[in-house]
């Protein structure tokens, strides 16, 4: 995983990059389980609204989030594009609703930078750093905190 | 099989002979004189002493050979069975417990109460007994004919016993070896009855290249001098009764002929002379033994099989997909609207009933009676009476009743400390039932049983009552309620269940763990279940858990709620109705309220308690299920339609999301999608709530193991 304290191994890291709320962001490959065309989903009752409801993953109940509004940047619009990334993280497995998929983003540890100082606590949380491509940024998504947000009291 | 695994065996059997332990030692208290029970008892310590020795677990040997030597002494009638004795005995079972599980996890027992324990044991102990020389050395057995003495230093009792003489032929099978018995363990055993000479038998050795380690192919003739009767010895033989050829019989003045004489090997002493084992004896034997084998059935335990529980999951899991599979194809099947074909619909119904024999088989696989974890709550009484000073007994009813494996290990943490609770704040000290009039010892009844597909688990004291002037004192003293709150009886009561409650005026090293009742209830919850209290001042508390019958899977009506699928539990529905509108009546400006056979019952509707659906209908429309809820009673629960009764398979939500208010699970239907199962009690309690119930989140508190 990405540890900030690791020694200065330049192994490459693979990563997953998606746009949700118009921005690119991106997931480390080996936490993603599938990438899947979006289905009507089951909603539930009292919900926040990032909460699209649950899915059937081959027998597995599984909650759908719509990333860019758990990130506060809208909801995500109906789109032949729009996509569902199954991830998985400590033993739960959860989808994410994104814009669309883009590319397979191979980088050096190196070259993963701190996130930037911002006013946004979520927000901060939510991203482990920053990779600069080209001239766009994209932000790796923390998978741990997209789940910790759950609220709900777990029994 | 692996070193490991054979150590694993033996603490699950250590598991079940401590269960028998704990079970033989309640008898004995009805019934101090039943030697069956003593004698059931001393087996099963001296089972787990044989197999500690073969793990070389000294410390354990040498408790259980202390605790062994005392109950010998009653066994022998030297010893009276007395209240203080029948109590160590129990201090002892439970000591043994805590030493097999410290050796299990490999840490330090309890030294303190260990010590504490052999001294009061050592006090029923003369001096002969105790310079019995005991040792557990390892032997190596040799592969040769050596005849092994073993003897034993003076044992004081029963020296004046007539000897009699017993000649043991003995074949293990390979199916001996393979369950991780050890035939030294037996005639160690043997030994400490008497004078043993054993020879082995090596003419079944074949040809080193033919030599199949896994077979067994050493035999034994041994002679036993011992005053014990021939019982003693086929009870050593008990658990390998069924895996061995042997016969026992004892020598009066038959005249022994050799055997097939084993091998000349030089420097050896000769044998002793062997019995007679010729042909027409053989044959009577197998013949005694088919009997035996009859009889065992008729009394003996029910064979068993071990399993792995993963498999057994796996296979849970995979039926669960068979179900739901055969759900999609009778629905694939139904869109085709084929032409009438009744010999599919025949195959079609077949092949749900399979389905279903399969996972009520596989369901029952995993259910177990409560029997072993009732039994577990006998030491927390105890701990519980002698750490609060008070005398309690318990009393268990209905412990064949069978729950889900997983219910019964989940239950065990939150019924241990309502046990725990019922002794602390529910019992009277003796003095004061003395004065109430009531028996000095005070009585905590654990009972299981099945009702209307459900588990109902209930736990009961005869103590004073809930001290509801208090509980409500404590509450607004808290915070938890206004004090110029009206509550009913059963309110009261239920504030039990609020988040750090905790009502002991003293605080024994009992509570004050900062563990309450609500901790139970969520426990009780995340299981499917529901707790009840029920409390009548003076004669006590009766605490009731209801559970459903198994995780996995439960009949349910699928319905429409705001267009959408859901699931409720058939088993919580009383009766549906379609309501008339001269039966409902409006109630101030929101409620509505249906006369049902003359009571008015509060409609609930459950689209806008669950918050998907902006408005309320009007009442008149739709469908009323009728259920019964703890926190009000008889309400009609209003849904769109109802489609359909199937059984489902229950998923948790909470493994990969959260708990959700009204919901307890989803299941996925036949075409794949999913539908969420209601609780009906949850639901109702959707509504807005009442003033003196503040919302509060509860706590992520886990329950203590104290």
């Amino acid at each position: 995983m990405l540890d900030a304290n690791e020694g200065p191994t330049e192994t490459q890291f693979e990563f997953i990059t998606f746009s949700a709320g118009n921005q690119s962001f991106c997931l480390e490959i080996m936490q993603i389980r599938e990438i899947r065309r979006w289905t009507p989903v089951t909603k539930l009752p009292h919900t926040p609204d990032d909460v699209l409801g649950v899915m059937n993953l081959r027998g597995a109940v599984i909650p759908i989030f719509d990333l860019s509004a758990r990130f506060g940047l809208g909801v995500t619009p109906d789109n032949e594009r729009n996509v569902v990334i199954v991830a998985a993280a400590n033993g739960t497995t959860i989808g994410l609703l994104v814009e669309s998929v883009s590319e397979i983003l191979s980088v050096a540890k190196s070259s993963i930078q701190e996130t930037p100082d911002m006013k946004s606590d979520a927000a901060r949380q939510a991203i482990l750093g920053v990779i600069s491509v080209g001239d766009s940024m994209v932000r790796v998504v923390n998978l741990d905190a997209v789940l910790d947000q759950e609220g709900g009291a777990a029994a | 099989m692996s070193r490991n695994s054979i150590r694993d065996t033996f603490f699950e059997e250590c598991e079940e002979l401590l269960e028998a332990l704990v079970e033989g030692l309640s008898s004995m208290e009805q019934d101090p004189d039943d030697m069956d029970v003593v004698n059931a008892v001393f087996r099963a310590v001296h089972s787990i002493k044989g197999g500690a020795g073969a793990f070389a677990l000294d410390r354990l040997v040498s408790f259980a050979h202390t605790f062994e030597t005392v109950m010998d002494k009653v066994r022998s009638q030297e010893l009276k069975v007395t209240e203080p004795l029948m109590h160590l005995f129990h201090r002892s079972g439970d000591q043994l417990a805590d030493l097999v599980e410290a050796a299990r996890d490999e840490r330090e027992p309890n030294a303190e109460s260990e010590a504490a324990i052999l001294k009061e044991l050592d006090g029923y102990l003369g001096e002969a007994d105790k310079d019995e020389s005991f040792s557990f050395d390892a032997v190596t057995l040799d592969f040769g004919a050596a005849p092994v003495e073993i003897a034993e230093d003076g044992d004081a009792d029963g020296e004046e016993a007539a000897l009699r003489s017993f000649h043991i032929r003995f074949k293990p099978s390979p199916a001996l070896y393979a369950n991780g018995h050890e035939p030294l363990l037996l005639f160690d055993a043997l030994a400490e009855l008497g004078e043993l000479r054993a020879t082995a038998d090596l003419s079944g050795l074949p040809e080193f290249d033919a030599f199949d380690p896994n077979g067994a192919v050493l035999a034994w003739t041994l002679r036993l001098e011992t005053s014990e009767p021939e019982t003693v010895l086929h009870e050593i033989f008990e658990f390998v009764e069924s895996l061995c050829e042997l016969d026992i019989r004892e020598h009066d003045g038959l005249k022994p002929s050799p055997l097939a004489p084993p091998p000349d090997l030089p420097g050896l002493a000769p044998p002793p002379a062997p019995l007679d084992f010729d042909e027409p004896a053989a044959a009577s034997d197998a013949a005694e033994l088919r009997a035996d084998a009859q009889r065992g059935e008729a009394r003996g335990p029910r064979p068993t099989l071990r399993v792995d529980l993963e498999r057994v999951d796996r296979l849970i899991n995979t039926v669960g997909e068979l179900i739901i599979n055969q759900a999609m194809i009778s629905q694939r099947i139904e869109e085709l609207e084929l032409p009438a074909v009744a010999h599919l619909t025949n195959e079609l119904e077949a092949y749900k009933l399979l389905a279903r024999d399969i996972q009520e088989g596989v369901m029952a696989i995993r259910a177990q009676p409560v029997k072993p974890l009732f039994q577990r709550m006998s030491r927390i009484v105890r701990e519980a009476a002698e750490a609060t000073g008070k005398k309690a007994r318990l009393v268990t009813v209905g412990d064949s009743t069978e729950v889900d494996k997983t219910v019964i290990e989940r239950l065990a943490d939150p019924l241990t400390h309502m046990v725990r609770n019922a002794v602390d704040h529910g019992l009277e000290k003796s003095d004061v039932r003395a004065a109430a009039g009531k028996e000095a010892i005070g009585t905590i009844r654990l009972s299981a049983s099945h009702r209307s597909g459900s588990v109902f688990i209930e736990i009961g004291d005869d103590g004073a009552g809930l001290n509801r002037a208090r509980i409500l004192e404590k509450a607004i003293e808290k915070g938890l309620v206004l004090p110029e709150a009206e509550l009913s009886e059963s309110e009261i009561d239920n504030l039990l269940f609020l988040p750090g409650f905790s009502t002991a005026s003293e605080v024994s090293n009992l509570s004050g763990r900062g563990v309450g009742m609500d901790v139970v209830k969520n426990a009780v919850a995340a299981l499917g279940g529901r707790v009840s209290i029920a409390s009548s001042p003076g004669a006590g508390t009766t605490f009731t858990i209801v559970l459903p019958l198994t995780l996995a899977v439960m009949d349910g009506f699928v319905i429409s709620v705001a267009d959408q699928t859901m699931v409720i539990p058939i088993a919580s529905i009383i009766e549906t109705i379609r309501p008339s509108q001269r039966d409902l009546h409006a109630v101030g400006t929101k409620g509505v309220v249906i006369l049902v056979r003359g009571a008015y019952v509060p409609v609930v509707d459950v689209a806008f308690n669950l918050g998907l659906a902006s408005a309320r209908k009007e009442a008149g429309e739709g469908v009323l299920l009728l259920v019964s809820t703890e926190s009000q009673g008889l309400t009609a629960l209003r849904v769109e339609a109802i489609h359909d009764q199937r059984q489902v398979v229950i998923k948790s939500l909470e493994s990969n999301y959260a708990a959700i208010p009204g919901v307890s699970a989803a299941t996925i239907l036949g075409d794949g999608k999913i539908a969420l199962i209601l609780d009906p009690e949850e639901v109702v309690k959707l509504q807005p709530a009442a003033p003196y119930f503040p919302a509060i989140t509860p706590p992520k508190l886990e329950l203590h193991h104290a």
